[in-house]
């Protein structure tokens, strides 16, 4: 039975492997993901049925929390709208987390009653196995607690806060944290409160670390969470003997990593700076926007500007999401090409959410995946742009990245859509960015602002369209 | 130190394991277009899942009346399995958008 028990994991890991490099290709990826699923769901069946020489199985428990999981997930994931798939996934993370958090409980509580047993020498606990699940606790409760106040965060229900020197607070944190571990691996006693600290320590620190982190970084938060979620199963797998968590954790924990780095190049920024410079908490330097003036169009205007461009291009942001335009967007750009009008999206690899989250809107909305540009074509084709139109997005366009040394995005790859000729802001008003930077795009001669809801402006705009024939 | 030492020693095999799979991690992500970067953060969110291997095996290796395993071990389950179905399933939804053309 073990041998194929242990078969089996091989199988799993194969598969999770197969999946991962097919979910890293548009043509296959949606395969890919369910490879993956089912080596996960062949692991789960081999540890449902590897012989355990201890316990008593518990089967209808395992079965019914099974049941109960698989229906939540199944449930949420369903019910989610397309926008708020970001946050789901950093919840679904954080929970991940919370398992790891879980069994090292046990595990913990488990050798604990060894270490009260003084002189039982045969049945010590090695120090690298109460490490490594000391580790995975500590690694867990990070992510648990991070992913779920980043859950919190661009769900809107948590708003950015300063915490005071949260530097310092956070390094002291780290340091109380590994140095109990060290002490108490090495000297281990009968009380439990080492441990508990530990983990409460940890789950502050999980807060303390996400929490002073503006919310436009979110994205490389998330990212680097579920890394963490990765590298504590896999710690949990060294505690387990087992080679698919090991490997599956590992295989998420470097995967998770460099898809971190890679979104910090993105922002032409360190993942140093982005975890201890916090956007927004340094935004003093935005101009006093009381005394500018911003140019307000009608969607009369900006109709007869589109309907007699040679080019358009629109640059979607996290405000497209929330007002759900893309089908809008997607019915204007049918008008308007019909009217021999070029129509492209321009995609800043950060704009919305999380990477690539523009790009999933607007293929549910049926746009021709050749009508997205990336930055560098995106910022070759604006020259030749006769309108931009800005859906939502603001950072990723704000000037101040590129001439304004004291801004603290300054020099973050943007779309230059001041290269165009015309530039027309759809804004709900005039807050700033999630960033919390003031963008003086706003008061530029080239711009015009169409104030109100995405949606039904451009609505409005295809009306207006349609009635100029 | 001399115990992690040892148990390295005692297991080289985990040592090579750790460094194939951080290569191998690092090898399928270097290559991705910016229009997966999330369903694939997404579907390795799924995958961060297999810790519920271990809240499994925690409650098939207790007793029937250790309530404190239990009650933490049938939460780990529910927790990794939301992770797991909840994740490819939220995956596979936004893989979707990219097929249909």
């Amino acid at each position: 039975m073990q041998a194929i028990v242990n078969l089996s994991y091989l199988v799993s890991v194969i598969l999770l492997i197969t999946g991962l490099r097919r979910l890293s290709h548009p043509s296959t990826a949606q395969n890919g993901n369910i490879v993956a699923a089912l080596g996960m769901g062949l692991a789960i069946v081999a540890s449902l049925v590897t012989p355990i020489s201890v316990g008593d199985d518990n089967y209808f428990i395992i079965t019914l929390a099974l049941i109960a999981g698989a229906f939540i997930g199944w449930t949420m994931s369903k019910r989610v709208a397309m926008t708020a798939m970001p946050e789901l996934v950093s919840l679904f993370n954080g929970l991940g987390g919370a398992c790891a958090v879980a069994i090292s409980i046990i595990e913990l509580y488990q050798y604990q009653e060894l270490f009260s047993r003084k002189f039982n020498l045969f049945q010590q606990v090695e120090v690298s196995k109460h490490l490594t699940t000391q580790l995975a606790m500590f690694i867990g409760a990070v992510a648990f607690t991070g992913s779920i106040i980043a859950y919190g965060k661009l769900a809107g229900k948590i708003k950015d806060w300063k915490i005071p020197s949260a530097g310092i607070v956070n390094i002291a944190l780290v340091v109380a944290i590994v140095g109990l571990i060290i002490f108490r691996v090495l000297s281990p006693d009968a009380s439990f409160f080492l441990p508990m600290l530990i983990l409460v320590l940890s789950l502050v620190y999980g807060v303390t670390f996400v929490q002073p982190i503006g919310g436009a970084d979110m994205p490389v938060v998330i990212s680097l969470l579920n890394a963490l979620t990765g590298v504590a199963a896999a710690l949990a797998g060294i505690v387990y003997d087992n080679q698919m968590m090991l490997i599956g954790g590992i295989l998420v924990g470097s995967s998770g990593t460099i898809l971190t780095i890679v979104m910090c190049q993105a922002m032409n920024r360190s993942l140093f700076n982005v975890i201890v410079g916090g956007f927004g908490a340094s935004a003093a330097s935005g101009q006093d926007a009381g005394e500018q003036v911003v140019k307000e169009a009608t969607s009369n205007d900006v109709a007869i500007m589109l309907r007699y461009s040679d080019n358009v291009m629109v640059v979607p942001g996290y405000g497209m999401a929330v007002a759900q335009a893309q089908k809008t967007i997607k019915e204007l750009d049918n008008l308007l090409s019909e009217h021999g009008v070029n129509v492209h999206y321009a995609i800043h690899p950060v704009a919305g959410r999380m990477p690539g989250h523009m790009n999933v809107l607007l293929a549910e909305a049926d746009v021709p995946y050749p009508k997205l540009l990336d930055l560098e074509d995106a910022n070759d084709a604006l020259p030749e742009t006769d309108v931009t139109l800005v859906v939502g997005a603001n950072d990723v366009v704000n000037p101040a990245a590129l001439d304004d040394p004291s801004s603290p995005i300054y020099g973050m790859p943007i779309l230059e859509i001041l290269k165009g000729k015309n530039v027309i802001v759809l804004k709900r008003g005039m807050s700033a960015g999630y960033s919390g930077i003031e963008n003086p795009l706003f008061f530029h001669e080239k711009t015009r602002m169409l104030f109100g809801d995405a949606k039904q402006s451009i609505q409005s705009l295809i009306d207006e369209v349609k009635t100029l024939g | 130190m001399d115990q992690i030492i040892q148990f390295l020693e005692e297991n080289p095999m985990v040592l090579y394991m750790l460094v194939m799979a951080i290569y191998l991690g690092f090898e399928l992500i270097s290559k991705v277009p910016t229009v997966l970067h999330t369903p694939l953060m997404s579907g390795a969110n799924a995958i961060s899942g297999v810790v519920i291997i271990g809240a499994i095996l925690l409650v098939r290796q207790s007793a029937s009346d250790d309530y404190l395993n239990l009650f933490l071990g049938f939460l780990g389950i529910v927790l990794g399995m939301i992770n797991v179905v909840g994740g490819h399933a939220v995956t596979n939804r936004m893989l979707e958008m990219f097929k249909k053309k």
